[in-house]
């Protein structure tokens, strides 16, 4: 028994060496680079075609992939940590910055011309199949007895997107920040289950709980596309959201990094996101037949203030708004 | 009464202990010292460490926000009722499986230690399937502190179920049909012969199964909807400190319950020097 | 006299039942149910995928260090605490049931204060080629962490109910302690031993928390299959996740078959 345990021991580090399910193409005379790519968790199917994509043109004929994919935070805060990367993306700029923070990732990664963001998606509201509670907007969320899904805003950062749709909504309806405020309180006493993460609220709703999840566009056709029976309105207002991407400044292979890098926000990948649900962000990409509806009040963080004054006034957790909307809740609701 | 009041009747063997000396021995303790210090003590040192960084009133103010209050007394009560919950089923359910005599005990038995083999997940899935919204039995507890019980019951079942089971195996029937044969009764006999010797394995279990509520994170947040003030426990709120980039902060509830789960552990053990003592 | 107590028997029967029933049964039973709801097709190819394999590899490389390491580690824990007093016994003996209160973010989180790339002992582990975080060392570390206790606590008892006696006469006769042990002290515990290795070889096999955080998530090469399950869950890959978690559970009930059988013959009843 102890010689059987000791091959497979020695079988699963060969195999550790050795293994990624990436199909890589033999080079021709190049030397081999392993590029270590980091991401959260829900471009992981874009990703894996990308990476065989980009393994046919000459650029990346030679460069092998080591994937990684998680919640947003866990995986810049693992970078952060020590885990080794050349290529990242998250779901939001805080993480990001994060990264930029710790000297990780160079300043000037926004400084092209998207920002450094390579695909978009905006907040959805995700139904039952044909819509049967016919919920058309942000405000059929609040109405009485209505049962909205949507994580919790502090264990997910992606979370944060969500109410920041709701709100900036009602400011782009002509209404006040207090109004905006209120809106939230409403919105959340609404809301029965808080997961800790985006994919986890879809599976609990997908799973039957609940009148209507708030999510993002990419997710509801990624949940569509696995064969579950949802639809999903973009409300007329909604936020845009943006999903960075950059090079890290710690990385051994530079130039097969940005080789990557320029590839992902070319017309091939794009079109790859746009068939896993994303919006692509290069002008004129293909967006391969998706639908994807232009809300007319679409705004950006930016328009609530950037994400910096956003996390102080929302989500601090001594006074933020938020924190103050849940504490209320949990007081009225407590025993 | 046969049994003369007072009397303690002797264990198998009274339990000599004697001090450490000798070359083996102090390898031995300095081994386990080592192991412990490298897998354990200096890790959970770095957390209590960093629960310092902002000195002893940023530890203070990280620990009795409204939100960490509320998670660390859900889950400080919901772990003690459940240690007591397993003091009781568990010994019931050890007795079930090493005295009764029932057909498909095995069946049972092979099942006990499925909760530790599960990933959390799945556990979180299955008791959500059986207890949620949709359950076949029509028991809708999901979404609630109930639930939260419910899930760390399942998780810490076989604790005190193990710890008490091989005790009951080795115990010597001798005594207690000596017992009998001196006309005491089935619950005399229990109480004083055969609980003392299981009170150390039920105390060691309790304790374990204390320690391993305190912590769970999984299974928790899927039945119970994890709700802040409401079913949010407190490995959950640390997980979201650490979101917020707040190190500090998780560390400080980290180690609150690190302490509770200590102060718990002597109390056991105490406890168990006390029933064994007392016979 | 006779009469409360012929009650008591059924009772706790009864209860016991029930409560196993509806805690572990149930939701156990259901696990198969939703494996197998599409068939046997689905589980099949979700267990033989590359990715499977692999995680299924490496979850057994990792819990048979973790759990050979505790058992070492268990019985001479359980020796010292049992067959000995010394200062600061009871400080040890509550030390070690420590870990289990441990939530596995936090775990996970000290291990890489400590051994991360960035720390000191990090990078000087670096400096001669060892990886802990992010590496497959880590990972047993952060399953031993959460199992430290089980194999210590199985066997202690034990060995603190047939006491020593046998072990004094022993050594009277003139056996060294080796040879006490192998010969007198470790029979005796054989069917606890096992008790214990089994409970550490399936909460190794079924952590997840710990294990996640120390692992960098990297896929097809530090995926355990708890790791896997959950990133399956999450992408609709239901078949893949229930199966690779029965899988679990079931080599989790074989193991407890095999420590059946190698219990001594007087304990089986």
């Amino acid at each position: 028994m102890a010689t059987a345990l000791l091959t497979l021991t020695l079988a699963a580090c060969a195999s550790t060496e050795a293994s990624t399910d990436d199909g890589s193409a033999a080079g021709s005379g190049g030397e081999e680079v392993t590029l270590s790519l980091v991401a959260y968790s829900t471009p992981q199917a874009a990703y894996e075609k990308i990476i065989a994509a980009f393994q046919e043109t000459e650029a990346g004929q030679d460069v092998k992939f080591e994937q990684s994919y998680g919640a947003s935070g866990d995986q810049s805060r693992a970078v952060e940590a020590g885990l080794p990367a050349d290529f990242v993306m998250f779901s939001l700029e805080p993480d990001m910055t994060r990264l930029v923070d710790a000297g990780m990732v160079d300043a000037s990664w926004s400084s092209d011309e998207n920002k450094g963001v390579i695909t978009n998606s905006v907040v959805a509201l995700v139904t039952r199949k044909g819509n049967p509670e016919g919920v058309q907007g942000w405000d059929d969320l609040t109405k009485k007895g209505v049962e909205v899904i949507t994580p919790n805003p502090f264990s997910s950062g992606g979370a944060r997107w969500n109410l920041m749709a709701g709100y900036g909504a009602q400011l782009e309806d002509g209404k006040s920040e207090a109004d905006g405020e209120q809106y939230l309180a409403d919105l959340l006493a609404n809301v029965p289950v808080q997961d800790e993460s985006a994919r986890a609220s879809l599976q609990t709703f997908s799973g039957g709980k609940g009148d209507v999840l708030i999510s993002y566009e990419n997710e509801a056709i990624f949940a569509q596309q696995n064969g579950e029976d949802l639809d999903y309105v973009v409300p007329d207002s909604t936020i845009l959201i943006e999903n960075p991407a950059a090079v890290t400044s710690t990385t051994k292979h530079p130039k097969e990094a940005k080789a990557f890098l320029d590839f992902v926000r070319g017309e091939e990948a794009q079109k790859i996101f746009a068939e896993n649900g994303y919006r692509p962000v290069l002008d004129g990409a293909d967006t391969a037949g998706q639908d994807f509806p232009e809300p007319a009040g679409l705004f950006t963080i930016a328009d609530l203030g950037g994400w910096d004054e956003v996390l102080a006034t929302f989500f601090d957790e001594e006074n933020g708004v938020v924190t103050e909307i849940e504490r209320n809740l949990g007081v009225s609701t407590e025993k | 009464m046969s049994l003369l009041p007072g009397a303690t009747p002797a264990p198998p063997t009274a339990p000599r202990r004697r001090p450490l000396h000798g070359k083996g021995q102090a390898i031995g303790l300095g081994f386990v010292v080592l192991y412990l210090s490298v897998i354990v003590l200096i890790p959970l040192a770095a957390v209590v460490a960093t629960s310092q960084e902002n000195g002893l009133a940023g530890f203070w103010k990280a620990v009795t926000t409204p939100e960490a209050s509320s998670t660390l007394k859900l889950t400080i009560g919901a772990s003690f009722l459940v240690a007591v919950i397993n003091c009781l089923m568990g010994t019931m359910i050890a007795w079930l499986l090493v005295r009764d005599r029932l057909p498909g005990r095995g069946f049972f038995d092979a099942l006990i230690d499925l909760p530790f083999a599960l990933p959390t997940i799945v556990a979180g899935l299955a008791l959500l399937t059986v207890y949620g919204t949709d359950s076949p039995l029509g028991l809708d507890i999901a979404y609630s502190r109930l639930a939260v019980v419910v899930a760390l019951l399942f998780v810490t079942l076989p604790f005190v179920v193990r710890t008490v089971q091989p005790v009951l195996l080795e115990l010597d029937r001798e005594m207690e049909q000596a017992a009998a044969s001196l006309g005491a009764g089935p619950a005399t006999i229990f109480f004083r012969i055969i609980l003392p010797n299981i009170l150390p394995a039920m105390a060691a279990g309790t304790a374990l199964s204390f320690a391993r509520a305190v912590s769970e994170f999984g299974s928790t947040v899927l039945i119970s909807g994890n709700l802040p003030f409401k079913t949010q426990v407190a490995s959950v709120h640390i997980f979201n400190q650490l979101e917020n980039d707040n190190v500090a902060g998780a560390a400080a509830v980290a180690t609150v319950l690190l302490v509770v789960a200590l102060v718990m552990l002597v109390a056991l053990d105490v406890l168990q020097r006390w029933g064994a003592r007392r016979g | 006299m006779a009469s409360p107590g012929v009650l008591v028997k059924p009772a706790v029967r009864g209860l016991a039942l029930l409560y196993l029933t509806f805690l572990l049964v149930i939701p156990v039973g259901l696990i198969f149910w939703r494996t197998f709801e599409n068939g046997l097709a689905p589980v099949i190819d979700g267990l033989t995928t590359q990715a499977t394999i692999h995680a299924f590899q490496l979850t057994a490389v990792i819990a048979f260090w973790a759990v050979l390491a505790n058992t070492v580690f268990g019985v001479v824990a359980a020796l010292l605490l049992v067959r000995y007093d010394f200062r600061g016994k009871r400080v040890l003996n509550a030390l070690i049931d420590l870990p289990l209160a441990v939530s596995p973010v936090i775990v996970g989180l000290s291990l890489i204060l400590v051994y991360g790339r960035t720390t000191g002992i990090g990078q000087a582990l670096a400096g001669i080629g060892i990886n802990i975080i992010f590496s497959i060392p880590g990972m047993v570390m952060a399953t031993i962490f959460v199992s430290i206790p089980l194999v210590v606590r199985a066997v202690a008892p034990v060995l603190e109910e047939i006491g020593d006696d046998q072990e004094q006469a022993a050594r009277t006769l003139g056996a060294g302690p080796v040879q006490t042990f192998r010969r007198i002290t470790l029979p005796s515990i054989r069917g606890a031993l096992a008790y214990g290795v089994v409970l550490a070889a399936a909460r190794s096999l079924g952590e997840y928390g710990a294990v996640a955080v120390v692992s960098g998530r990297l896929v097809g090469r530090t995926q355990t299959v708890t790791l896997l399950v959950q990133e399956r869950y999450l992408n609709f890959d239901q078949e893949t996740a229930y199966a690779c978690a029965l899988l679990l559970v079931v080599t989790a009930v074989l193991a407890l078959g095999v420590s059946r059988l190698l219990a001594p013959k007087e304990i089986k009843r």
